[in-house]
């Protein structure tokens, strides 16, 4: 497609607390190339015009996790979202919605930093083999049963998305939750009763009213609202099941 | 286990149910009382038809599990968008009382036409 614009204008959240107590935005007008993204023009405000600027950023391909932030009010990863797909602009960048601001565009994500190893998002076994026991070996399909759910590479994307998690910030949310999923559904882990003390509490998988924009947002289609859902369905037989079986624990 | 929440998986049980029941027959039901019967594909349908259609046994026990099916659906969603959706958190055990009772009244309503039927 022929673009008749030689610039495009971003508007940037900007907050630094050691000179401005509030945050405020800040334009730049930076050259348009057809091939750029969202952080190249970031990056370009940063190079030549502003060294001051603050945001994550690091692989450039969608596979860090790092570059996530709000574009004209989406939760998008800024390295995969072209510039000229948001023509003719202005561009208004805002930091991922959820966490609280450091400064600029970088949140503090301490939270779901705090969160993600409770679900314990590890292989537990039962037992631990020696190493000369060989591989622990899966079929296609084993590995299927998994699989989407190892994609996810912490963007925050789904956090930022996720309206109960702005509401409801005990809420474990959608990541920790596809997370512990890729491990309970592997073949070669035995944690689900471990996982499903912190899961299947109100700030488990119970917060979640299935909005779905999670999956919707999700860079690497990981789909963590199907996650949550399933997990519902697994929390429900067990609560059935400890019915039965008062005296049962875990 | 302690620290489980007593109540949610039962009502969520109830709201799934519904939800998948309602998906289901909601469309057929519909197709028949809306589109068949007003067309007279399905013949004359007389007060008396209907009546003898209500009292039997398999649609009286099918109408009764599945009419509380759909009353807790809506109760449950209800409840979420009350509570979530205009963030009135200070009321949510009220919230969750009032849905989920008008459910218990409406299904218990149902249940009392279903049998009272003759």
């Amino acid at each position: 497609m022929e673009n008749a614009v030689d610039t495009v204008t971003l508007k940037v959240f900007r907050y630094r607390p050691e000179t401005a107590p509030e945050p405020e935005y800040e334009t730049f007008e930076v050259p348009y190339q057809e091939d750029w993204m969202v952080l190249d023009a970031l990056n370009h405000v940063k190079d030549e015009m502003d060294g001051s600027l603050s945001y994550r950023w690091s692989c450039r391909m969608g596979v860090c996790g790092s570059c996530g932030m709000t574009v004209n009010g989406e939760p998008v990863l800024t390295c995969a979202t072209y510039i000229e797909d948001l023509l003719p602009g202005p561009i208004r960048i805002d930091p991922l919605r959820g966490f609280p601001v450091i400064r600029d565009l970088v949140g503090d994500l301490g939270d779901f930093m705090a969160k993600l190893p409770r679900v314990k998002p590890w292989i537990i076994r039962k037992e631990e083999e020696p190493l000369d026991a060989g591989e622990t070996l899966q079929t296609p399909e084993e590995v299927g049963a998994f699989r989407q759910y190892s994609m996810c590479i912490n963007c925050m994307l789904c956090y930022a998305a996720c309206p109960i998690y702005e509401m409801e910030p005990d809420f474990i949310g959608p990541a920790a939750i596809a997370l512990a999923q890729r491990y309970n559904l592997d073949s070669r882990d035995h944690g689900a009763d471990e996982r499903m003390d912190v899961l299947s509490r109100k700030h488990g998988v119970w917060d979640c009213t299935f909005v779905g924009e999670c999956s919707v947002v999700c860079p690497k289609d990981v789909d963590p609202a199907g996650a949550i859902q399933r997990y519902k369905v697994t929390a429900t037989m067990d609560w059935f099941r400890s019915l039965l079986r008062p005296g049962r624990s875990g | 286990m302690a620290l489980k929440p007593p109540r949610e998986p039962l009502v969520w049980a109830l709201f799934s149910a519904g939800g998948m029941v309602a998906a289901l027959v909601l469309p057929a039901l519909a197709g028949i009382l809306w589109i068949a019967a007003p067309l007279g594909l399905l013949g004359p349908l007389d007060h008396e038809g209907l009546r003898l259609l209500a009292v039997h046994p398999v649609v009286r026990i099918g109408m009764g599990l599945l009419l509380p099916l759909f009353f807790f659906h809506w109760a449950h969603r209800f409840r979420h968008t009350l509570h979530d959706g205009l963030q009135l958190y200070h009321l949510s055990r009220f919230i969750a009382l009032v849905t989920y009772g008008v459910a218990l009244g409406l299904s218990l309503g149902a249940l009392w036409i279903l049998w009272s039927l003759g």
